[in-house]
């Protein structure tokens, strides 16, 4: 295979965001379907080229093929090298992230179809595939984070697609903000690693890490400063209150970036560093913790919420806690040595991305089903949706799909990674694999919910319809062709993703199709998820239970959740209000204009002040001056006369 | 020479000498202060000629008071400073002070120093010395003399055209 | 007493203070160049001085070039005197000052 594969990969996108923005849309504007085009043209050529790529790295010894590398920077002694790493882990991303790009993008032919910004979606949307792939792709730290920093410039564009929303304006800018916080810690810990290793290169960063090279604490340091960056870019507590809001972009929008992949990109940061992680048990621990953490925190949000997508949006911050929970544990699992270190870091590896693997299937899908009924109803609120499933088939049945699979039934897709996350849980950190396994409980409740709500019962909303991306008639349909295919796809795959050998592919262990049933954990998990469904369909198709009722019963807890524990309030208005803007930046804004200013125009005056003084000297009297020159002389004279 | 004339040459024209400038600068009557001025002049003439530079004392009358002195009194007569006199300007204490700390200064110096002075007349004319000095091939102030000349030709036109109506 | 060196040119200080004081403190111009006049005689006194009791006669080929230029400059002097009267009807140096602040 050539050696500029991956670097075709990962241009090809761009390339396509290059003839969009300079080509079609300045001089082709009235044929915007050609955006689509392009996008998806370029989009299936890299997907194909990952095939290749797949097949090279499995018929590859250990899985890793060795790349070219070309100086990039050189400044005296330092030298900064360019290069691709084309390794198992980057493989399956390049996979994930094609696939479901290019799945997305003709879904979104259909969606979007009408909308006057056609082009220019697509110009983002390619961009940010290019951006995505190059952070899969890159082999140092410092090109790994420009693109971490493209793909969150391409999510803010897009969040902020409708700009001329302010709901939508203020969900990019706060989806900018919040990830940059996390993105500091990350750029510290880039730069702390520099300043002790004196390398970008992940290659090297991980062997130095293994050996030991880098001390203890200066090892846990950069490894959470890293991890902050996960957080932010994943949504994981606490920078998690960016995502739902984040729902305000177009759907496939969510489904693409807040599904499937950027927020992947947080996992796959923490999996690609995974043995400097390994080699603090203080670093693995931080992030199992948040890991399992945020899978419950999310999911109880998640309960009580009326928005489709915002349902979707805690369902993702809570699985990629578990993906992040996966990672961890193993993780400490190797620190404590309870697994032999070379096996230990494929197994950490292979455990978080088989999820993030299946997850980028079944979630798309859901963001695409929920993009489907809102073209169809012209809402994403559920209280008045209902009946669905008579009215969109394919709609319904691939949901149907993704949702069984996310809740981990055998044997579709969600059961096989996530039964590995909790196996190692429970072998290795017990407490967290308790919020796993009521977070499986809590994530069964709250997808069958939507799933009732949605599709059973009867239609309760108004016929009327003003959707998101284009008006049609009155009645319900089923969404076109252009939407349902790729659903379809999406939904095979949800089903059948798990048996795919990416696991043992990764280094990780694969369990066998009926085996996996002998284990007990197997059954414990599957009926807390059924315990969930049978829950979900008391109160919401065969009313068993009121709704209602239960409420009131359990208000306070009700109220902190749908409030989102108020962390929203605590970030905007307490800590950006009060401490920062009140408090610190009005002590800055003194300094500033005061002393600073003061200063600078202190100097300014008092030149001008002196001036004032001293050009009185000036007399215009010529005499004055004659008289100076003399006094100048007698000194002049004086001084040779003391002085010798 | 005789000694005893050269002192008391000396000291008669020294006097002259000095009276008249104080008289130049403290006349309220310009034309009168104009005309102590070629009295200083003549004085210092005859210094010249205590000091055995006969031609320079020539030069000396014919050219300051043959012709600057003659602008002067020109300039007397056009400016019409008869009318207004010669007062005092604001500096006059100021320039007092300075005048007199210079003076001290000077005094100072000159009776401090050791002058190695050679108290021989010399011997020969000092005009031919003189245009020896200026004019020889190898040590000769020629060039020095040129550009005088041509210094001279330049003052000229200035003032003529500085004068020249319009 | 003979006459020596240091008397011709304590002559020469006292000359030259008193030009000094008349060219600072006197109003008219004219006035002033005359002072101007007076310390370049005493200058010149020195030169002479120095140039007979030191039998040297650089002194006094110095003193010519003296001479040459106090002519020269009196006539442009006069000249931009007369013409500023010509504009201004006075020759009083303190009120031409159109350099002042």
């Amino acid at each position: 295979m050539p050696s500029g594969v991956p670097l075709a990969i990962f241009l090809l996108p761009f390339f396509s965001f290059i003839v969009i923005s300079f080509v079609i849309r300045p001089f082709l504007n009235s044929k915007p379907k050609l955006s689509g085009y392009i996008t998806i043209a370029s989009i299936g050529t890299a997907l194909i080229l990952s095939f290749w790529v797949l097949a090279e790295v499995s018929n590859a010894p250990g899985h890793v093929l060795s790349m070219p590398d070309y100086e990039w920077l050189v400044i005296g002694d330092t030298v900064i090298r360019l290069g691709v790493t084309v390794d198992a882990l980057a493989a399956i991303m390049l996979i994930v992230v094609t696939s479901v790009s290019l799945l997305v993008q003709v879904y979104s032919q259909g969606y979007m179809r009408g909308d006057p910004s056609y082009s220019r979606y697509f110009a983002f949307m390619s961009l940010f595939t290019a951006c995505m792939l190059g952070l899969v792709l890159a082999d140092n730290l410092l090109f790994l984070y420009v693109f971490w920093e493209g793909v969150g410039l391409c999510s803010y564009l897009l969040i902020g697609f409708w700009f001329h929303r302010p709901a939508a304006a203020r969900a990019a800018t706060k989806a900018f903000l919040v990830t940059r916080l996390g993105d500091f810690g990350f750029l510290a810990a880039i730069l702390f690693l520099y300043f002790k290793t004196g390398t970008f290169d992940i290659g090297e960063l991980q062997s130095l890490a293994l050996m030991g090279a880098i001390g203890g604490t200066a090892l846990t340091w950069a490894a959470i400063g890293v991890f902050s960056g996960a957080v932010g870019k994943s949504a994981q507590f606490p920078l998690h209150t960016w995502l739902p809001d984040a729902m305000e972009g177009p759907t496939p929008v969510s489904a693409l970036i807040h599904a499937a992949t950027m927020v992947a990109a947080g996992v796959y940061l923490v999996a690609r560093m995974f043995p400097v992680f390994a080699s603090s048990v203080e670093a693995v621990t931080t992030v199992a913790v948040i890991g399992g953490f945020t899978a419950i925190f999310a999911a109880t949000m998640g309960l009580v919420m009326n928005d489709i997508k915002r349902v979707l949006a805690y369902s993702t911050i809570s699985q990629l806690g578990y993906m992040m929970l996966g990672l961890g544990v193993v993780g400490i699992g190797v620190a404590n040595d309870a697994i032999a270190l070379e096996e230990g870091l494929a197994l950490g590896v292979a455990v978080g991305m088989f999820h993030l693997f299946n997850h980028a299937f079944f979630k798309a899908l859901l963001f695409l089903g929920a993009g489907s009924v809102n073209h169809a109803t012209g809402t994403f609120d559920m209280r008045e949706m209902g009946g669905l499933r008579k009215v969109m088939p394919w709609t319904y049945a691939s949901f149907l799909a993704a949702s069984i699979s996310i809740v981990g039934i055998w044997p579709l897709a969600g059961f096989w990674s996530k039964e590995g996350i909790l196996d190692h849980a429970w072998d290795h950190q017990t407490a967290l694999f308790f919020l796993a396994i009521i977070t499986v409980f809590l994530t069964a409740f709250y997808m069958f919910r939507v799933v009732f709500l949605t599709f059973a019962g009867e239609y309760r909303g108004s016929k009327d319809v003003d959707s998101g991306a284009g008006a049609h008639g009155p009645s319900l349909h089923e969404s076109p062709l252009v939407m349902v295919a790729p659903m379809g796809v999406l939904a095979i795959l949800a089903v059948i993703s798990g048996w795919l050998p990416v696991s043992s592919f990764l280094g990780g262990e694969s369990v066998s199709f009926f085996g996996a049933l002998a284990s007990p954990m197997a059954w414990v998990s599957m009926i807390l998820a059924a315990g969930g469904i049978l829950l979900a369909y008391a109160l919401y198709s065969a009313k068993w239970l009121s709704v209602e009722s239960l409420r009131r019963r359990f208000a306070p807890l009700h109220t902190l959740f749908s409030r989102k524990y108020w962390f929203d309030e605590l970030y905007e208005r307490v800590i950006v209000v009060r401490v920062l803007v009140d408090g610190i930046f009005a002590l800055f804004n003194w300094f500033d204009t005061r002393i600073v200013d003061g200063i600078v125009n202190g100097v300014a005056g008092g030149t001008v002040e002196a001036g004032k003084v001293i050009r009185r000297v000036e007399t215009g009297q010529l005499q004055a001056y004659a008289i100076a020159i003399f006094v100048g002389v007698l000194a002049i004279v004086a001084c040779f006369l003391i002085f010798g | 020479m005789d000694n005893v004339g050269i002192t008391a040459s000396f000291w008669v024209l020294a006097v002259v000498c000095v009276a008249s400038a104080l008289a130049v600068v403290f006349l309220r009557d310009i034309f009168r202060a104009a005309l102590f001025l070629v009295l200083c002049f003549f004085t210092v003439a005859g210094v010249f000629v205590i000091l055995s530079a006969d031609f320079l004392a020539v030069a000396q009358v014919l050219i300051y008071v043959g012709a600057i002195a003659v602008l002067i009194i020109f300039a007397l007569m056009l400016t019409r400073g008869t009318q207004q006199g010669s007062p005092s300007g604001r500096f006059r204490f100021t320039a007092f002070l300075v005048g007199a700390v210079f003076l001290v200064t000077m005094i100072l110096v000159v009776t401090g120093t050791d002058w190695q002075a050679i108290t021989e007349t010399p011997t020969g004319s000092t005009t031919s010395a003189l245009a020896h000095a200026l004019f020889s091939e190898e040590e000769g102030f020629i060039l020095p003399f040129e550009i005088a000349a041509a210094l001279l030709l330049a003052a000229v036109i200035g003032a003529i055209v500085l004068i020249r109506e319009k | 007493m003979t006459v020596g060196l240091e008397h011709f040119l304590i002559l020469s200080a006292i000359l030259f203070s008193i030009g000094l004081y008349g060219a600072l403190a006197k109003r008219n111009a004219v006035v002033i160049l005359m002072c101007i006049e007076i310390m370049l005689n005493a200058v010149n006194i020195a030169m002479v001085a120095f140039s007979r009791y030191s039998h040297i006669i650089t002194g006094q080929v110095f003193a010519i070039f003296i001479m040459v230029v106090a002519a020269a400059e009196v006539a442009v002097g006069l000249a931009i005197i007369i013409t500023i009267y010509r504009s201004r009807e006075t020759v009083d140096a303190e009120k031409i000052d159109l350099m002042k602040w």
